[in-house]
């Protein structure tokens, strides 16, 4: 490629409160090229993109596009510009239809304010027909299954001569042939002189697309190849690559009996015939992309879903767990995914979000007793290392490590038998990471069954005893401590240890 | 420095400006009518605003665990109705015990719609409203009903009478908001209501059994209004099938005055109580002024707007919303 | 055949219609008239013209309690104004001005709702609570809490008139729906409040303004409030300061049984018309089968909820719920 770039980034750093998401990234996209962008989760592809977007300010450095530097403060200037993102989070209106969903805010207009459907419906007739798009432009968006949802969505960005085309894991939710329709649109927008960002974790896609690959870690640049001088393991060990002795566990734990044994268990297309075993002392780490369905065995296991097939042994009772309320009087306790939508209710202060779960222990009487609030709060603020100026403080205000040890803090004050940690580390300092760490595995010393479900490999291998790969739903492979190496277990989740048995 | 002392009194002021502008209020009104601050006139504010006030303290769990209640106005048609007929057909001992049963009833039925069938709180309230409006009619057959012997029933002591100088409604309303205050502050359900309407899923994800907090917030609702009609058909020894109509309005006003947030999850009995006195020193000044009684309408519409928006404003940040 | 039946399952008020209309036309011989049709017409006509700007508002997510007070003052605007001194020489241009006050009035508030809601960014809940309130106070005082009775007889007949073979309201009613539909379903704005209130944040985004759509919709409203508000004072020859209490219920019931979701995004004119007519042959046909009035208030009580639950039921999609 010899042509000026169509965009560069220049030294751009983002800090939030207590994480320093993007620190001196530059990168450069030139035109008709397909760039993909690899990183683990946390390691700032999303915060780089909604930079690129307009959805957030980079606090230092600069973006430059076709020379000229921009500036862009909301989605609606970068989409001015040419920047266009198709994200997971879709921005559709279910009740228009899918011509007024591509052309929301711009319709063709007719006297007296008149939607000109003719024009419209020609127009977007023929972006349909280019994407290959078996529904008609008249349809309602809200009947149109997931993946076509993700096609008009798509198709928006038809409408524009988008110079920048960001794709943020777009086939999530497609099928194979799906799929090749997406590649094919890709590949058109590449012809056309459009520069691509192609953000996914899946290999295969990434070699068959992309011309470049620029590889995040811990929110810097760690390397940029040439898509054809590079392979798959290449590409991991940048990704993953650090220092040993952060990642490994040092001690191993002796199991004790069986808490938890779940064989055969399905819920409809969430996930299907899983098993598993997790022992008292012991934690079983769950490693897998978004839907691959863990998330939902632990609402399973907790009571919010009902599984289709399948049984549940709790020390070894069979149970058939009827809600959070049940789960919880069983001895199991699930630190759930968002902390801000299921973990914490944000107006109210510290005390009361820890004692949340145990509330009808903290009463004495008909009363709830302020000493016995007081001391479960000041228990879990010196173990947990809260940092809060008191107990009155509101939820809302604390920062997000803080505002997850009160998660933490809460469910511990079950004393479970069985813990489940869902993403505990999502989004927190590195500070606390290493507390929260520290903790899981003391617990495990302790006693504790745990069951930590994570997206983020360095964290899955340093505090698991056992890890289990799980990919659209299936349990993969499960690996030992002792066994377990990233490689093996970044192929186990990406759907190549399938890939590579089959041409074996 | 004082910048920032000036940023932290702004803070203040938005936020504890609803009980700043009840003081300016009170000042005010002092000052300009001389009969205001009198003993006779505060106790008189205090009797009136005590229907709306028991109502409202329902009202109030009700919206802290974030739902809504149309029907208390038709709820207090009905059961004002019920106490006041069956007074002298049962005995009041009887009707005051029905009556109450019969509030409660309904309150299970808004509670089982909106907490276990899980449907929209206002629709459902409304539905109610009507239902409950025509059941009133269908009771009385359209006519009015009175008590026979108005001077010589102890049932008066409700509305009319005082214990220990004290007049009992305003007994009835003290010690039902020092009741209600302590239930929601104090005991573990009233935790789990403010859960409730803070944020429900994680209400649900902390083990809290949602719908039954719904349920029971509901029935304390109606046996509240159950209450104020005892007090209302006591006071008039008689009702008219509407006598209600239009108080579920004002009760929500007053809640919604007081600074309790229509989402749910936040709020207090306190605040409510300040909401009730505000709505009545507002009705009361402007009456000792000289004005007529649909006065105070004009001057509620703008308090509640200034009052709720100054609320936001404070909470966000800024003055005007941000599509202005 | 399928398509009918699909189309029937997505506005299942029409066949609620069909059921009840059926069992009306066979229980009583005087429901199967065209006189009687067109009395429903009218009858429904005041409620219906609410009713589709009500639809806009909502479908925007937003609602507006205060249309029962814009009918009153309406109402009253163009009773007392016909009758005016300046005006006792103009003969039937003396409505001219009426008309236009009564109209202006309705814009003007419609448009001051729409506005502080968008500057605000207080609920319309809130802003129409107060503006219930207080619109209905703006009536009492501008009335001295009287009645006012018509002095032009052109306008007194007009609410019995026809226009060929069909009575003047009828038509107007009928003409205001399909102005209305056409704007919802062919117009650039119409279109927008789909988004508006469907995905707030894509409309951002796509550049739309929100304030001011969702201000045009607030006026609109006000315009046919104050229009139902004249029809109804033509009808009874006169205006009463209590006019319209407890419309905006009937108004919200009838859109909400026509389908329109109260969270926003979703709602038609042509459902909305079903609610109206719904409303409308369960009174006349109760009525002609001379069910006290009573009964029909908890009937619809009734069925706004059934109505709710039966939505709820259908609408629950496959097992990837949470059993919440």
């Amino acid at each position: 490629m010899t042509d000026r770039p169509t965009l560069t980034l220049s030294h751009i750093g983002k800090s939030f409160p207590g994480v320093r998401a993007i620190d001196d990234v530059s990168l450069d996209i030139h035109p008709g090229e397909v760039h993909a962008l690899l990183g683990e989760n946390g390691a700032g592809k999303s915060t780089l993109m909604k930079i690129l977007a307009g959805m957030y300010q980079p606090d230092e450095g600069e973006i430059t596009l076709d020379g000229a530097r921009v500036v862009m403060r909301t989605p609606l200037e970068a989409k001015a510009l040419g920047v266009v993102l198709i994200h997971q989070e879709l921005s559709l209106v279910k009740e228009l239809s899918v011509a007024e969903n591509i052309y929301l805010g711009d319709l063709p207009r007719r006297s007296l304010g008149r939607v000109d459907w003719k024009t419209l419906y020609a127009r977007v007739g023929d972006i349909l027909k280019r994407l290959k798009c078996g529904f008609t432009p008249d349809t309602r968006v809200g009947d149109l299954s997931i993946a076509n949802q993700q096609m008009v969505e798509i198709a928006r960005v038809l409408t524009t001569t988008a110079r920048v085309v960001i794709f943020d894991e777009p086939t999530a939710s497609l099928t194979d042939a799906e799929k090749i329709v997406l590649f094919d649109i890709i590949r058109d927008l590449k012809a056309g002189g459009a520069a691509i960002i192609y953000i996914s974790h899946r290999m295969d896609e990434i070699f068959t697309l992309s011309d470049r690959i620029t590889v995040l870690r811990d929110g810097k640049h760690s390397g940029t190849l040439a898509t054809t001088e590079t392979n798959e393991d290449e590409v991991t060990r940048l990704m993953i690559g650090r220092s040993l002795d952060l990642t490994r566990r040092i001690e191993a734990s002796t199991p004790g009996e069986v808490v938890l044994d779940v064989r055969g268990l399905s819920c409809g297309r969430l996930f299907q015939d899983v098993s598993f075993t997790v022992h008292a002392g012991e934690v079983v780490g769950f490693y897998g992309l978004i839907g691959a369905g863990r998330s939902e065995i632990a609402e399973t296991l907790f009571g919010l879903r009902a599984p289709t097939a399948g049984t549940i042994r709790f020390r070894g009772e069979p149970v058939s767990i009827a809600s959070p309320a049940h789960a919880i009087s069983l001895g199991i306790s699930l630190v759930p995914e968002s902390r801000k939508e299921q973990g914490l209710v944000l107006e109210l202060n510290c005390r009361d979000n820890i004692t949340l779960a145990t509330i009808d222990a903290m009463a004495n009487g008909p009363f709830l007793s302020g000493s016995r609030e007081a001391a479960v709060f000041e228990k879990y603020r010196e173990r947990l290392r809260i940092k809060t100026p008191g107990w009155r403080q509101v939820v809302g205000n604390l920062s997000g490590g803080n505002q997850q040890k009160i998660v933490i803090g809460k469910w511990l004050a079950t004393q479970p038998k069985l813990l489940i940690l869902d993403e505990p580390t999502r989004g927190i300092d590195i500070g606390s990471k290493a507390e929260i760490h520290d903790l899981i595995r003391e617990l495990a010393r302790s006693g504790y069954a745990i069951i930590v479900i994570s997206s983020e490999m360095p964290e899955v291998l340093k505090v698991s005893d056992r890890v289990i790969g799980m990919y659209h739903g299936r349990l993969m492979r499960e690996f030992t401590a002792e066994e377990v190496t990233e490689d093996k277990l970044v192929q186990a989740i990406s759907g190549i240890a399938e890939k590579k048995a089959a041409s074996a | 420095m004082a910048e920032e002392r000036l940023k932290s009194a702004t803070r203040i002021l938005t936020q504890r400006g609803i009980l700043i502008a009840f003081i300016l209020f009170m000042v005010g009104f002092s000052v300009v009518s001389d009969r205001f601050m009198t003993p006779d006139n505060l106790q008189a504010v205090f009797r009136q605003a005590a229907i709306i006030g028991v109502m409202a303290l329902g009202v109030t769990l009700v919206v802290i665990c974030g739902n809504l209640d149309l029907s208390v106005g038709s709820l207090l048609s009905l059961s004002t109705v019920l106490v006041v007929d069956l007074h002298d057909k049962i005995g009041p001992i009887s009707a005051i015990a029905v009556t109450l049963l019969a509030a409660l009833a309904v309150g299970a039925v808004n509670g089982l719609l909106v907490g276990v069938a899980r449907l929209n709180s206002l629709i459902v309230t409304l539905g109610m409203l009507s239902a409950i409006q025509g059941l009133t009619l269908i009771y009385t057959g359209g006519q009015n009903v009175d008590i026979q012997n108005q001077d010589t029933t102890w049932f008066a002591i409700f509305g009319r009478g005082a214990i220990l100088g004290v007049p009992t409604q305003i007994l009835i309303f003290v010690v039902l908001a020092v009741v209600m205050h302590v239930v929601l502050a104090h005991t573990p359900f009233g935790r789990r209501v403010y859960a409730s309407g803070g944020n429900p899923t994680a209400a649900v994800f902390s083990g809290i059994r949602r719908g039954r907090v719904v349920l029971a917030t509901y029935m304390i609702s109606a046996f509240c209004t159950g209450i104020a009609a005892i007090i209302l058909g006591s006071r008039v020894m008689g009702s008219q099938n509407n006598v209600g109509q239009g108080y579920e309005l004002l009760v929500l006003s007053a809640v919604i005055l007081g600074g309790t947030s229509l989402l749910g999850g936040s709020g207090s009995i306190a605040k409510t109580v300040i909401g009730v006195l505000i709505l009545g020193f507002i009705q009361n000044g402007l009456l000792l002024l000289g004005f007529a009684y649909y006065v105070q309408w004009l001057v509620t519409w703008v308090v509640i707007i200034l009052a709720v928006w100054l609320d936001i404003a404070a909470k966000r940040g800024r003055m005007f919303s941000p599509f202005a | 055949m399928n398509r009918t039946l699909r189309w029937l399952s997505r506005n299942p008020i029409w066949g609620f219609i069909l059921l009840i209309f059926v069992f009306f036309s066979l229980a009583n011989p005087f429901f199967f008239d065209l006189q009687n049709f067109e009395n429903i017409l009218v009858q429904t006509s005041t409620i219906g013209l609410i009713a589709l700007g009500m639809t806009l508002v909502m479908i925007n997510g937003n609602i507006d309690l205060s249309v029962g007070g814009i009918v009153a003052l309406s109402a009253s605007l163009v009773v007392d104004i016909q009758g005016w001194e300046v005006f006792a020489g103009w003969g039937d241009w003396q409505l001219v001005p009426a008309v236009a006050a009564a109209l202006l009035a309705g814009v003007a508030l419609g448009a001051l709702n729409g506005l502080i809601v968008w500057w605000t960014g207080v609920d319309a809940f809130i802003v129409t609570l107060g503006a219930m309130l207080g619109i209905r106070g703006l009536v009492f005082v501008y009335t001295k809490e009287q009645s006012f009775y018509a002095a032009n007889f052109a306008f007194s007949d007009f609410g019995s008139s026809n226009i060929g073979p069909l009575p003047t309201l009828a038509v107007v009613f009928l003409v205001c729906a399909l102005l209305v539909h056409w704007l919802l379903s062919q117009t650039v704005h119409g279109r927008n409040t789909y988004a508006v209130g469907g995905n707030r944040q894509a409309a951002v985004n796509a550049g739309i303004r929100i304030g001011p759509h969702m201000m045009v919709n607030f006026i609109i409203l006000g315009f046919l409030a104050a229009l139902a508000g004249m029809t109804l004072a033509s009808q009874m020859g006169a205006s009463t300061p209590t006019l319209g209490q407890d419309y905006e219920l009937w108004v919200i019931t009838a859109v909400v049984l026509g389908g329109t979701k109260l969270t926003g995004g979703a709602g038609n004119i042509v459902g909305t018309l079903g609610g109206v007519l719904a409303i409308g042959i369960l009174r006349n046909g109760m009525n002609l089968m001379q069910v006290p009035a009573f009964y029909v208030l908890v009937i619809l009580g009734v069925i706004l909820i059934a109505v709710l639950f039966l939505d709820r039921q259908l609408n629950r999609k496959g097992q990837e719920g949470y059993r919440l």
